[in-house]
């Protein structure tokens, strides 16, 4: 699925990220391609979080570059800085969805600060998104407050998609799901991703969906990414800690055998 | 990127679009009107056929307002064709095509007289179920704290300290710096209006009564039910939200005992030293202004006091303090075991406690007055 062409849509060099006097990342180095989706593993507290909201911006850096889309986030004045906002989705591991607003406002939040299109179009976009994340037009009227996890999280996804983004960030989408919505939701990132071109940086611990989703794997580890590739890359992979986490108890013995391709 | 364009033209009963450019979600705004312009035609057509092979990129927007045409016109008995759709679009296209925007219609709104009457039925029952909740909590609160007494070390002490220093502690600045600005402007207006009529030393007798009986313990009531009240249903609020008081409940621990009675003892024992302190504060205030402003010397204002106020009128202020505080108290931990899910509930209880709190510190402070003429006090 990785398209032929190996353009990076994020760019990260060097990256040193202190969390109060404690060094979280110490020179971390990653591209994410066009179109793939790039799976991020690390022992928890490890750093993946950290480092999925320094790209966002959300947390600051102590050195190191970081480019989304080609835009050096650094040098970027506001109106740069805003358009890159608008071209990526961010997926919270909660839903972050407001709580005041009912689905269908949650949706149509970005379209109407960026978009600025008729109540007719923005309601059908919504709609269309809800859809798409395998939702009942109904939901949007509901409150956040009144849907299960599963529902919170693709509310979430539809939300992070309502813009038609390039780069979407998923912060463990499927913990706190059982394992066949855990399943459905992997199927919806892989058809989305097919469908609408998107490339997906996924932190996640699950390593049923890692298998089945991912292009390639990054491990961080030690401030540092300890190995980055395919699943049979990893498999192979001597480093410890690689060794206890891709082979493991929760690991399925039938991934030496069949690896996606 | 050019925003897209799209090209119609009339072959009789038919029309021929060739859309180019990119159809995406930072020019749907433009596009649109494109997309209306076609449908809305006057003329009746019987076949339609998009050429999209020109289009240089498409997304979800692009995709869906294509599909809302083909829609429109499929629904008037219109024959419609999609060529040159290039292969990387068609599950893009098919996946806008399968949304169906079929929504259950929502039950009809009734008219604005019946609305109106529904809703002052539905405040009359929230007011009922309020007085309900306040009266419950009373009870579960006396449940709790006869358990308390039979079995004295399953108090919270620790907790019921560590809410005193924030209720009544930390509240002392202020509140002290509040009565002593109000008892100064009691007695500014009081020797300003009573000096036309030479009788200037009576504001010491104004000061002296309505602070120890009145002004004193409602004006700290009011600003612990905004200080302490509402900190209070937040807090609440917010572990209700976490279901923090769920899990406290699953382990067998009753939330009235462990989080409500420690906070409504440090109130009781609270509002009764603030009371007193700011009322001190008050005529001290009162004291000031009528020395600097009324010229009337501290001596005379201490014994003009001793003869104006007794303890009786002191003790007429203090004894409402702990009722005061017990209302207080019950109504911000109601208003915050009633948040629900979201954060404007949150906001919503919160506002409700400060406001409720204040208008029953009020109500009771006027039950008191009428309780007192009664007894001649």
């Amino acid at each position: 699925m990785a398209s032929g062409r190996a353009e990076p849509v994020i760019k990260v060099r060097d990256l040193v990220v202190d969390f109060l006097s404690h060094r979280v990342l110490n020179g971390v180095s990653l591209d994410l391609l066009r179109g793939e989706i790039l799976g991020f593993v690390g022992a928890s507290g490890a750093g993946k979080s950290t480092l999925a909201r320094t790209i966002i911006g959300l947390l600051p850096k102590r050195a190191g570059t970081i480019e989304v889309l080609g835009v050096n986030l650094d040098k970027a004045d506001y109106k740069l800085k805003r358009a890159v906002d608008r071209r990526w989705g961010v997926l919270f591991q909660q839903g972050a969805l407001f709580s005041s607003l009912t689905v269908g406002k949650n949706i149509e939040f970005p379209i109407r600060e960026y978009l600025r299109l008729s109540n007719r179009l923005t309601t059908e976009m919504a709609i269309a998104k809800l859809e798409m994340v395998g939702l009942s037009p109904d939901v949007y009227r509901d409150y956040p407050s009144e849907l299960s996890g599963g529902m919170i999280k693709r509310v979430a996804l539809a939300r992070a998609l309502a813009l038609d983004p390039e780069i979407l960030f998923l912060d463990e989408p499927t913990s706190g799901l059982d394992p066949i919505s855990a399943g459905d939701f992997d199927q919806l990132i892989l058809t989305l991703q097919e469908t609408l071109g998107i490339s997906v940086f996924m932190v996640t611990h699950d390593l049923d969906s890692l298998h089945r989703v991912c292009d390639r794997i990054a491990v961080l580890g030690e401030g540092k990414i300890l190995e980055i590739g395919t699943m049979d890359k990893m498999l192979a992979s001597q480093h410890p800690w690689l060794q206890a986490y891709f082979h493991g108890e929760r690991a399925h013995a039938d991934w030496h055998v069949t690896v996606k391709g | 990127m050019t925003a897209g364009t799209l090209l119609s033209q009339a072959r009789g009963e038919g029309l021929a679009l060739a859309a180019a450019g990119s159809w995406t979600a930072e020019h749907a705004r433009t596009l649109e009107p494109l997309i209306n312009a076609v449908t809305r035609r006057k003329r009746p057509v019987r076949f339609v056929a998009i050429d999209l092979a020109r289009i240089e990129r498409l997304d979800t927007y692009g995709a869906w307002l294509f599909e809302r045409a083909l829609r429109t016109w499929n629904s008037q008995g219109c024959e419609t064709r999609i060529v040159g759709l290039a292969a990387n679009y068609r599950g893009l296209f098919d996946k806008v095509r399968a949304s169906t925007q079929e929504m259950t219609p929502q039950p009809r709104r009734p008219n604005s007289i019946i609305a109106t009457l529904e809703s002052v039925g539905r405040t009359m029952t929230a007011v009922a179920a309020d007085i309900t909740l306040l009266v419950q909590m009373t009870g579960a609160l006396i449940v709790a704290f006869s358990r308390v007494l039979v079995r004295p070390h399953t108090f919270r002490f620790k907790s019921m300290v560590n809410h005193l220093e924030r209720v009544a502690w930390n509240a002392v600045p202020i509140i002290l710096l509040m009565t002593l600005l109000i008892g100064a402007i009691l007695a500014q207006q009081g020797i300003f209006h009573f000096r036309r009529f030479g009788a200037d030393i009576y504001v010491i007798d104004m000061v002296g009564v309505l602070v120890l009986r009145e002004i004193g313990v409602v004006l700290v009531c009011i600003m612990v039910a905004g200080r302490s009240g509402s900190a209070y249903t937040a807090e609440l609020g917010s572990m209700k939200m976490r279901e923090e008081i769920d899990a406290l409940r699953t382990m067998g621990f009753d939330p009235v005992e462990v989080l409500v009675l420690p906070r409504i003892v440090a109130l009781i024992i609270a509002v009764p030293i603030l009371t007193f302190l700011g009322s001190m504060s008050a005529l001290y205030g009162g004291g000031l202004v009528s020395w600097f402003y009324g010229g009337i010397d501290p001596t005379v204002f201490i014994s003009r006091l001793h003869d104006a106020v007794s303890v009786q009128s002191f003790e007429v202020g203090m004894i409402k303090a702990p009722f005061m505080a017990i209302i207080i108290g019950l109504v911000a931990c109601v208003e915050g075991l009633q948040v629900q899910g979201s954060a404007e509930s949150l906001g919503t209880k919160t506002t409700d406690s400060v406001v409720k709190s204040i208008f029953l510190v009020i109500v009771i402070d006027g039950f008191f007055a009428v309780f007192f003429a009664t007894l001649g006090i």
